[in-house]
């Protein structure tokens, strides 16, 4: 038995155009995507993919009709097809954004409500037609629904040996590309402040049906080969992964189409190897099949998850780690603080020499990050000694002085202002301690006209 | 100007040489509000508001909540459609005046985890200036940070929104506005949630605005406020109440009948104003 990436070695030209075309349709979709999401209006896409459903419908009968009146001939009958098809998509696209606002205004319901009765009203008036006309034409509501991308790379234009999937969802891309790169200053604004953007009359509604009309297209085109139910996917998931990753508009539209593409390439390779890998780990009959276009939005759900995790700004795992970091200063200030005071007491007071060896045991069954800073300090000079024996060095006295100058500054400052009991300055102290810069002590200091002692009589060091 | 500018109108139905068409008085007046009725659903939200504009000042629009105060910004502007009645900016209907008019609508209106930086934003004021397909040069972007830094946050300038306070979201709104460089601004709410030293850096915006000649209109909620920073007020509670010099108008019998039944705190509103002023 060879390994579970066997199927890459008879990787075929073939593989090479499904690759390409889901590649393609999921650049096309990212574009529209990127400021559906921004617009909060991702769902939007969702609705506007069932709904074109009776646009496409609507475009089998014109062309059906047209060859029947006698207006065009068999043979073109199915170029005309895709025109109509497209056509008849932005309009049921502009209709239903039309529909959801109206009947939103109208009727005065919220708008995900008024969205769920238009698009699931278009989707089943879209399927009575085929039923009611299933005679005259051919739909095959299976690849209208989950594509069929292994297939397309064999329907290819004339003898030029390129798929027409390829054709189409590529012509759509250089269209959206060059309306996003055409038109991005005013499709930003009117994503982000409408109002101005009307008053300076850029007509953020039109602008709203453009994009509505422009995301039917797209995803009519992409149906044929990713099917309408996961081109939803191409739509809403590089966006909103290239969204966790960045805070600049024009990088996150770069992005999403750099996921857009790494989602196909990397859907195709699992649905060619991952069944075997599965399959041979729990021990059934080796499985070949698996759905590329279905292993593709799969993709796309990874790379998500691994954004959301490991993104550089917003991921789980930097959000963790910086919490950490916090938890480890603090601890640390906080016991370079308490050793301050221990030397300040005179060191002659023999009580004071007691509670602080006592307080140095406790600290070494102390918890983890209070050990772990312990450790820390040491190492870094701040500290010297070791176990309950810890001595503050001169690098770290100084630390130490400038965290109690921060504890009673602020006490002093609440004091002032604010009539609280006297235990309450010295909580909200030992939190505001670890956050006070040096900017906000000089404040602080000439706000209080540079006190000598805190509210407790205790010197404030300099 | 001369003193031969009074509308004649018996002359003016002949068709006037351009020149003089100027020099009519409308085309002086910032904003000109006839007889103007807004509905939402049928129920009117505006009755009747006519209000002439005087140029060069600041003016206050205050009034309760749910008194119109930003539905007639929104009415002027042509974003809500008026039921009834016409306005004019500068003599003109506001569609061929968008580049003499800087609107800050509030700062709620907008998403501030949208991926742009404060400078992004401040140059959006200038996307008319720039033209339609045309990216933002560095030219515009120079203008950009100029106004960021009248707003003193030049520093900020690359800063992701949502990583400014909303004083400082407040302050890039105000750069924005700037940015447009234009002769009657409309804000609403500026001074909604921001610091203290944020106010005062706006009410300096606004008065160096006026210095330069701008008309400014404001949606102000602080009554307390109102005499330090305005120069005229209009008293809005779905219909006009008054309007006019602060002095005159912003009277605690005016404000009974704006507030209506809130008594108690215009008392308490006429006490703190009998008083001498602490700050």
């Amino acid at each position: 038995m060879n390994s579970f990436l066997s199927p890459l070695h008879t990787w075929t030209l073939l593989d090479t155009w499904v690759v390409v075309i889901g590649a393609l349709s999921a650049m096309a979709c990212a574009l529209p995507g990127c400021f559906l999401l921004l617009r909060k209006q991702s769902l939007m896409g969702d609705a506007i993919s069932h709904t074109s459903l009776l646009g496409v419908v609507a475009a089998f009968f014109v062309s059906h009709w047209l060859v029947e009146a006698k207006v065009i001939s068999p043979a073109t009958e199915l170029s005309v097809r895709h025109v109509t098809m497209c056509v008849g998509a932005i309009v049921v696209g502009v209709m239903s954004a039309w529909l959801t606002e109206s009947l939103q205004k109208l009727g005065n319901v919220e708008s995900s409500a008024a969205l769920g009765v238009v698009f699931t009203s278009l989707f089943a008036l879209g399927l009575l037609l085929i039923r009611a006309f299933a005679d005259n034409v051919h739909i095959d509501l299976d690849c209208v629904l989950y594509g069929e991308i292994v297939t397309a790379p064999l329907e290819t234009v004339g003898d030029s040996g390129i798929p027409r999937a390829v054709l189409v969802n590529g012509v759509v891309l250089a269209i959206n590309l060059l309306l996003t790169v055409l038109l991005f200053k005013e499709l930003r604004l009117s994503a982000f402040d409408p109002a101005l953007a009307t008053t300076m009359g850029i007509p953020a509604h039109l602008m709203h049906y453009g994009l509505m009309g422009l995301t039917a297209m797209t995803l009519v085109a992409a149906f044929e080969s990713v099917g309408s139910i996961l081109v939803i996917a191409m739509l809403i998931i590089p966006p909103a992964t290239a969204y966790l990753l960045t805070d600049r508009l024009p990088r996150m539209i770069v992005l999403s189409l750099l996921i857009a593409v790494l989602s196909a390439a990397l859907g195709h390779v699992s649905a060619l190897t991952l069944p075997l890998l599965i399959s041979r780990s729990i021990g059934i009959a080796d499985v070949q099949d698996a759905s590329s276009a279905g292993m593709m939005a799969a993709a796309a759900g990874f790379l998500f998850v691994m954004a959301m995790l490991l993104g550089p700004k917003y991921g789980l795992v930097v959000r963790v780690w910086h919490r950490l970091l916090l938890k480890l200063r603090i601890a640390g200030e906080d016991v370079l603080g308490r050793l301050y005071r221990f030397e300040e007491s005179a060191p002659a007071d023999v009580s004071s020499t007691a509670e602080r060896a006592a307080w140095l045991r406790t600290l070494t069954t102390h918890s983890w990050h209070s050990r772990f800073a312990t450790w820390l300090l040491i190492r870094r000079g701040w500290l010297i000694g070791s176990g309950s024996d810890v001595h503050l060095t001169d690098i770290g006295r100084e630390a130490a002085r400038t965290l109690v100058r921060s504890h009673r500054l602020w006490e002093s400052f609440l004091a002032k202002h604010f009539v609280l009991g006297e235990g309450r300055f010295h909580e909200s102290a030992e939190q505001v301690e670890h956050f006070l810069d040096p900017e906000l002590l000089a404040e602080l200091d000439h706000d209080l006209d540079r006190p000598g002692v805190d509210p407790h009589g205790r010197a404030i060091p300099n | 100007m001369s003193t031969s500018v009074v509308v004649d109108h018996e002359a003016m139905q002949e068709p006037l040489p351009r020149a003089v068409a100027v020099q009519s008085p409308s085309s002086l007046v910032p904003l000109l509000i006839e007889d103007v009725t807004v509905a939402y659903h049928r129920r009117p939200v505006l009755w009747n508001i006519d209000y002439q504009a005087p140029s060069g000042k600041l003016i206050a629009i205050v009034g309760p909540n749910g008194s119109g105060k930003t539905t007639l910004i929104k009415a002027t502007l042509d974003l809500v459609p008026r039921a009834a009645g016409q306005v004019l900016i500068f003599g003109e209907p506001y569609r061929q005046q968008r580049h003499r008019v800087g609107y800050v609508p509030q700062r709620t209106s907008v998403d501030w985890d949208f991926p742009v930086s404060a400078l992004d934003v401040v140059a959006m004021g200038m996307y008319r200036k720039i033209g339609w397909l045309r990216p933002v040069s560095r030219k515009y972007r120079e203008a950009a940070k100029q106004a960021l830094d009248r707003v003193g946050m030049v520093d900020f300038a690359g800063r992701q929104i949502n990583q400014l306070s909303g004083g400082q979201q407040q302050r890039v709104f105000l750069a924005r506005a700037l940015a447009q460089n234009a002769d009657l601004y409309f804000m609403d709410e500026p001074f909604a949630g921001v610091d203290a030293s944020t106010e005062r850096a706006i009410v300096d915006i606004l008065r160096a605005l006026r210095e330069s000649g701008k008309t400014v209109i404001v949606v102000h909620h602080d009554l307390q406020t109102v005499h330090e920073y305005f120069d005229e007020v209009v008293l809005l509670n779905m219909r006009m109440i008054a309007a006019g010099p602060t002095a005159d108008v912003f009277t605690p019998d005016n404000l009974r009948k704006t507030y209506g039944g809130k008594l108690a705190l215009l008392d308490q509103l006429s006490e703190k104003m009998a008083q001498p002023r602490s700050r």
